[in-house]
């Protein structure tokens, strides 16, 4: 198909696959404190979006806005092809959410639960049950299926959310931290799934604090700060934005952290941790060249490391008073 | 699917997961029921013989005071049951569930709806708990009609709608379930200073107003007509305005709660 048939969107940017979600001027405060201070996003359909930021930047507000739970002060905002302001029902039609807090009735047991979701969707009796059963089967939690789901593990309730989530076959999933506290292993059970959702076409809008897991599983990546999108694009591009990487040192010996901090004056301090970072691509060759600088001056570092920037770098960059030994520390005592 | 199916669908499924809840843990009701009882049990065979002396210019026996009390108590029993309608309208809405509810293209009266309904069933069903109790030890309707049973019936099934509309809107309002049994505390507490367990003329008279103008009165007034025949007078109208205008109260209060904004 000739990439001008397709619905593109308002920018033209050159994505021109439809968009699930958008959102121009996002606006919204609690009383006096505004907690997001005119938001702009663009969501394909069929990508994963990830919203990284530090606690209380405004995520968890964002996704409540855009799933219709609150409304915002002001902006435009489109999920799914509705008006969440004029149309919500629709938008709501459109959508799964499953939320920071699990959304499970701990009364009632897992398929219980499971078949109020199908019953509320107004699926019949045995497609509600088929459904159940293969959404439960899928999960891994058949064995737990006739048990309350109070009794269920963190990660065992986290996958009967997202399974009740998924009852009614969304095309457009909201995900506010789905891993958080979550064991390393239900978290990689947990990336399993996301990606298994997004191999069949539906668009994942998911937050979360940690960069790993936007890097994993995110297509694009905005980064969110006090309200504002402080950047975004893919992991790539978000790297990019960070100057190179650095060859950092690390001394045991204040002695000899002293001496080499002041041979060595292009580098960037971090008194407390007594190391040096040097700026470096890390190639072999500038590698080769700082180890003969190094011999050369005498300087004997008890720890050599290569740091090549990470989402981490950029997410410290961009989010708040620095407090890493990236920005240049200006204390010379 | 039409509006009016979709709402009739969607409220009929949360309330088959109110009775599932009360299925359950049938525990949290029936805790509820040990107050009107253990007042039943106590004012009867304890406080029996010193309380009818109080009724009926000094004639009455126990037995009489038996059937003085129970309409009170059937009534208390309502008060005493929407406690536990109040703390589970306000554990859905502290929980994540209800965000879940909100956010699914559901007829969005539904959830109060269930609870409403549901509550008003367990009502019933704990009146005719601690009425058939009432009967084992000595209770009988002396001279109610068939009409008569039905209108207490639905006396009794009206007055439990205003309060647990009440107790709904006490639920939403409520930052927790522990706040929320309190707030419904006076649902329970309200009885004791009615005309359940002595005639409102019998107390002391700048109490009488306080005793006079509040629902319970009227309508354990009604329903002590109903079923032993004794004066009604215009407190079965004023039992109804008070039951019609408890649950325009409760229904606007809940809904008004329940579509703010959550936070």
């Amino acid at each position: 198909m000739p990439l001008s048939v397709m619905p593109t969107s308002r920018k033209g940017d050159g994505d021109l696959s439809p968009v699930a979600i958008s959102a121009a001027g996002l606006r919204k405060s609690f009383g006096d404190k505004l907690v997001l201070d005119g938001i702009d996003l663009r969501v394909p359909a069929g990508s994963v979006f990830a919203l990284l930021g530090p606690n209380g930047a405004g995520k968890t507000t964002a996704v409540k806005i855009l799933s219709t739970l609150i409304t915002a002060d002001s902006g435009e905002l489109r999920v799914g092809g509705h008006d969440v302001a004029v149309d919500p029902q629709a938008v709501r039609a459109a959508i799964g959410v499953t939320g920071q807090f699990s959304a499970v009735d701990g009364l009632i047991t897992g398929e219980e639960n499971m078949l109020l979701m199908a019953d509320l969707h107004h699926l019949s009796k045995r497609e509600g049950r088929r459904v159940a059963a293969q959404l439960l089967e899928r999960f891994d939690l058949v064995d737990a299926a006739r048990k309350p789901a109070q009794s269920y593990s963190g990660g065992m309730k986290r996958r009967l959310d997202l399974a009740m989530t998924l009852v009614g076959n969304p095309r457009i999933i909201f995900l506010d931290e789905p891993t958080t506290g979550l064991d390393p292993r239900s978290r990689h059970n947990m990336w399993g799934i996301i990606r298994e959702l997004v191999s069949d076409g539906v668009t994942v809008f998911l937050t979360t604090q940690y960069l790993e897991e936007a890097d994993e599983l995110a297509d694009r990546i905005a980064v969110l700060s006090d309200g504002k999108i402080a950047a975004q694009g893919t992991a790539d591009e978000l790297k990019r934005l960070i100057p190179g990487g650095h060859v950092r040192l690390r001394f045991s010996d204040p002695a000899a952290y002293r001496t080499a901090a002041d041979v060595l004056r292009e580098v960037t301090r971090d008194d407390e941790a007594l190391s040096l970072s040097i700026p470096s691509d890390g190639s072999q060759r500038e590698l080769r060249a700082i180890l003969d600088w190094l011999d050369s001056t005498g300087i004997e570092a008890d720890e050599l490391t290569v740091h090549t920037p990470d989402l981490d770098d950029v997410f410290f960059a961009l989010t708040g008073p620095a407090n890493l030994p990236k920005q240049p520390e200006e204390n010379v005592r | 699917m039409s509006a009016l199916s979709l709402a009739v669908r969607d409220s009929n499924t949360m309330l088959r997961r109110n009775l599932l809840h009360a299925w359950r843990y049938p525990s949290g009701t029936l805790n509820l029921l040990l107050t009107p009882i253990m007042m039943l049990l106590l004012f009867v065979y304890i406080f029996g013989d010193v309380m009818s002396a109080g009724i009926g210019g000094g004639s009455a026996d126990r037995s009489d005071y038996i059937a003085y009390i129970v309409p009170g108590l059937l009534l208390m029993t309502v008060g005493s049951t929407v406690i536990g309608a109040a703390v589970s309208v306000c554990v859905d809405m502290t929980e994540g569930l209800t965000a879940r509810f909100r956010t699914m293209a559901i007829y969005r009266g539904s959830l109060l709806v269930g609870h409403v309904i549901g509550g008003v069933l367990q009502c019933v069903m704990s009146v005719v708990l601690v009425g058939a109790i009432a009967v084992a030890i000595g209770f009988r309707s002396t001279d109610a009609t068939a009409l008569e049973w039905i209108a207490a019936f639905g006396l009794i099934t009206l007055f439990a709608l205003a309060l647990t509309w009440i107790a709904v809107g006490m639920g939403a309002a409520s930052p927790n379930p522990e706040a929320a049994g309190n707030m419904a505390m006076p649902l329970i507490l309200l009885p004791l200073i009615s005309s359940a367990f002595i005639p409102a003329e019998t107390m002391p008279g700048w109490f009488q107003p306080i005793a006079e103008y509040q629902p319970f009165t009227p309508a354990i007034e009604t329903l002590r007509g109903l079923l032993l025949g004794t004066e009604i007078g215009n407190n079965g109208w004023i039992a109804l305005a008070w039951c019609l205008a408890l649950t325009a109260l409760g229904y606007r209060w809940s809904t008004a709660q329940f579509n703010r904004d959550p936070k």
